[in-house]
């Protein structure tokens, strides 16, 4: 055990004396000659303020040399050592200073980004409603009981409506279609959704709507709005359907 | 093996239904006066009888060697157990007995049997084999459905068939298994110029001594079109001579509505539902074709750019013929039965009401004048003098008839949802589609209808389900082409006027509005 002590020291002792001497040796260099005293470099800098305008604005540009005898900026010319200055260009533009001096030069650049500035906010569209909108907005359908084409009371309402709005716009003219459920024979329900035209058709004229405005079709059971097989799907369907016509 | 027990229930109707219906549902023969009666079987040659069956199966003696053991029924079983089952069915179509009646040809009338065993090549021709097969095909099919001779099925025929009349084997046919009275059979080949050849014969070989009936030969370009229309000639032949002098409507058209090109276009095909093929090209809808009486024609109604109009398709030019538009919703044409006159639906004067017209349109004429829908008007085809049709004068539509000037118009059905009559040629009947119990909670099937014109009386045709509808019939009276949704989709169907052979002809798109042509 103390051997094994001895040997570590030794091994110790014997990497430190390495060490010292490594770094004697490296200390017997003899150091170089000083260099000789030469003029201070020049130094400079530049910046702006803020660093992105809109068009027609302006930002101030600052810069600081030392060391300098002839400051110059592209784009602006020779300046003072020292300074700021406003600018406002129209483009973005990168100001490049250049400092020379009796140690050399020295460049510093600063950007100013110039964005354009947004168009004027377009005039307020007034939106253009066009005939057919409006026609669709107001004017409602007319439903109808299986088989019938009477109109119901709880379509009277609609029609009210739909009489209201034609009387105000006198120069739309329109198609009533006439439409049937799925049941029952392609023959009988065609005629029956020209039953559904007509009676529309007829109440509107009765109510004051000129008869030459408005054109019938039945479409029977060929174009259904909706498909299922249940009553819900199928009252969609027995309608007299008011479209716009130009 | 089990075997099959008939078990007629002759009078299995609901007794709360009154004596009228019961009657109705009970027996055509005991309920038609016998005047009708007379008038159907002369006509048709058909006895309607309505029967229905209790079926009962039970295992017979001769294959319990055949069954496992632990699934025989022990032998005294049997007896009870035949009554039991049978007693079960018995009361349970009674109990249940609505309106499911079946109504059958032949019940008490022998058909004549006949084998037809496949024809023969003639020839060594390569093309002989697939044209044999379309002709076997057609000849059979055409037979079968014919609803005139009973087919001899060819399980039970000898193996040495004759192709040539020298050939023929007179015992091995007219006694049993095939137990034959006729055997129609001939032979079929390409010959060396490129034209194929047919030769058939019927012989009745009950009657050695002189047995032919029939001896045809028919010789045309070869091809699948040739060989399936000689064999429709041949059994037309064969069905004229057998089926009492009633020509075979094997060369027939059906003509139909089929929505396959993505619009509703007015569509051809053959009886049997083979070489269907576009007509029009319209790109709208077109509805309702109705071929005239001399073929050359289609009536149809179509949405134009000035709505419903009765437009005319002329096959011989392949293309739609000028017909003056009418103004209106105008709908559903019907051809007189003479070829002369149109009668049609338009509102051009408000209500859509039925109009007659000559075939250019002129002349129009209104026929009724009724409040509610009048549409799908037919003539009496065989006197010219009536028009049935649909009218919501009432409320649900129901079939009337009037005379041909709109005289006497007279309801036919008494309540439903009755539409698209269509008449028999011999002007004796009518079939229709009828949804006879309307209303919630009914069942609301729609099914095809006949009735005795001069009686009211009618009998159901169709019991399979599904919507039926726009029954037209064959030249020969004996079948009914319609349409039905019970295969889950809209097609076209046929079957015997009596509701058997029932036959799907269509399988591509949504096939509806069939119409007969008139030979």
């Amino acid at each position: 055990m103390k051997h094994q002590s001895m040997k570590w020291f030794l091994l110790i002792v014997a990497l430190g004396a390495l060490l010292t001497l490594g770094a004697c040796g490296k200390k017997a260099v003899p150091p170089p000659p000083p260099p000789p005293p030469a003029p201070p470099a020049p130094t400079a800098s530049i910046s702006v303020s803020p660093s992105s305008i809109q068009a027609g604005q302006s930002a101030s540009l600052t810069w600081q040399t030392t060391n300098a005898t002839d400051v110059s900026i592209d784009s602006i010319g020779a300046v003072q050592p020292n300074g700021s200055q406003s600018v406002s260009p129209t483009d973005s533009t990168t100001y490049h200073l250049t400092a020379k001096g009796a140690g050399g030069s020295q460049d510093a650049t600063a950007r100013l980004t110039v964005t354009q500035p947004p168009p004027p906010p377009p005039p307020p569209v007034t939106p253009t409603v066009t005939d057919e909108d409006l026609f669709s907005q107001n004017v409602k359908d007319v439903y109808f009981d299986y088989d019938k084409s009477d109109i119901r009371a709880d379509q009277l309402a609609s029609l009210q409506a739909d009489v209201q709005f034609l009387g105000q716009h006198a120069g739309i003219n329109l198609m009533v279609e006439g439409h049937c459920d799925e049941r029952g024979s392609t023959e009988y329900n065609l005629a029956l959704g020209d039953q559904r035209a007509s009676a529309v058709k007829n109440a509107l004229t009765a109510a004051g709507v000129n008869a030459s405005r408005i054109k019938t079709i039945s479409y029977g059971k060929e174009k259904p709005f909706c498909t299922e097989s249940n009553e819900a799907c199928w009252q969609q369907n027995r309608r007299g359907h008011l479209v716009y016509q130009k | 093996m089990n075997r099959l027990y008939l078990w007629p229930v002759i009078n299995r109707v609901r007794t709360q239904h009154s004596r009228r219906e019961k009657a109705q549902n009970g027996n055509f023969r005991d309920f038609f006066s016998p005047q009708v009666r007379d008038r159907i079987l002369q006509s048709n040659k058909y006895r309607y009888t309505i029967l229905s069956y209790g079926v009962c199966f039970a295992p017979s003696r001769m294959d319990e060697s055949a069954r496992p053991t632990s699934q025989r029924w022990p032998s005294r079983f049997h007896g009870p157990a035949l009554i039991l089952i049978c007693t079960f069915f018995v009361l349970s179509s009674a109990l249940f007995a609505q309106d499911w009646v079946k109504t059958g040809t032949s019940l008490g009338v022998e058909k004549v049997r006949l084998a037809v065993p496949d024809f023969k090549p003639s020839t060594s021709d390569p093309q002989n084999t697939a044209l044999l097969k379309t002709f076997n095909d057609t000849l059979w099919n055409d037979l079968d459905v014919s609803g005139v001779v009973e087919l001899a099925s060819k399980s039970f025929y000898p193996l040495q068939v004759p192709g040539q009349p020298p050939e023929v084997n007179f015992l091995a046919w007219n006694s049993p298994p095939p137990n034959a009275a006729m055997l129609a059979f001939g032979s079929l080949g390409v010959v060396a110029s490129g034209k194929l050849t047919v030769q058939g014969w019927l012989y009745d070989v009950k009657n050695i001594q002189s047995p032919q009936i029939l001896g045809k030969q028919y010789t045309d370009a070869a091809s699948d079109a040739a060989a399936r229309v000689m064999a429709h000639k041949f059994s037309d032949e064969i069905i004229f001579r057998l089926g009492g002098g009633i020509p075979g409507i094997a060369e027939s058209q059906i003509v139909f509505v089929s929505d396959r090109s993505g619009h509703k276009e007015i569509w051809a095909m053959d009886y049997d539902g083979s070489n269907q093929h576009q007509l029009t090209h319209l790109g709208s809808i077109a509805l309702s074709p109705r071929i005239s009486p001399d073929g050359s024609r289609i009536a149809f109604s179509a949405l134009t750019k000035t709505g419903w109009e009765i437009m005319m398709y002329s096959i011989d030019l392949n293309r739609t013929v000028s017909f003056p538009h009418m103004g209106g919703t105008n709908l559903s044409p019907a051809w007189s039965g003479d070829g002369l006159k149109l009668a049609f639906s338009s509102s051009r004067g408000g209500a859509p009401e039925i109009y007659v017209s000559d075939v250019s349109g002129g002349n129009l004429q209104r026929m009724t004048t009724a409040k509610g829908p009048d549409v799908s008007p037919v003539w009496n085809r065989k006197t010219n003098a009536q028009i049935a049709f649909v009218s919501g004068r009432t409320g649900l539509p129901q079939i009337y008839t009037m005379e041909a000037d709109g005289g006497n118009q007279q309801r036919m059905t008494d309540q439903g949802y009755a539409v698209s009559p269509n008449w028999s040629p011999n002007g004796q009947f009518l079939t229709f589609a009828w949804v006879r119990k309307y209303g919630p909670g009914e069942p609301g099937a729609s099914d095809i209808y006949l009735m005795d014109i001069a009686s009211k009386q009618w009998v159901q045709l169709t019991h399979d389900g599904g919507r039926n509808d726009f029954p037209s019939w064959s030249p020969d009276g004996r079948h009914i082409v319609f349409q039905s949704n019970r295969s889950g989709n809209l097609e076209i169907w046929s079957m015997l006027a009596d509701g058997t052979k029932v036959q799907q002809l269509t399988f591509t798109g949504r096939n509806t509005q069939p119409n007969w042509s008139w030979k």
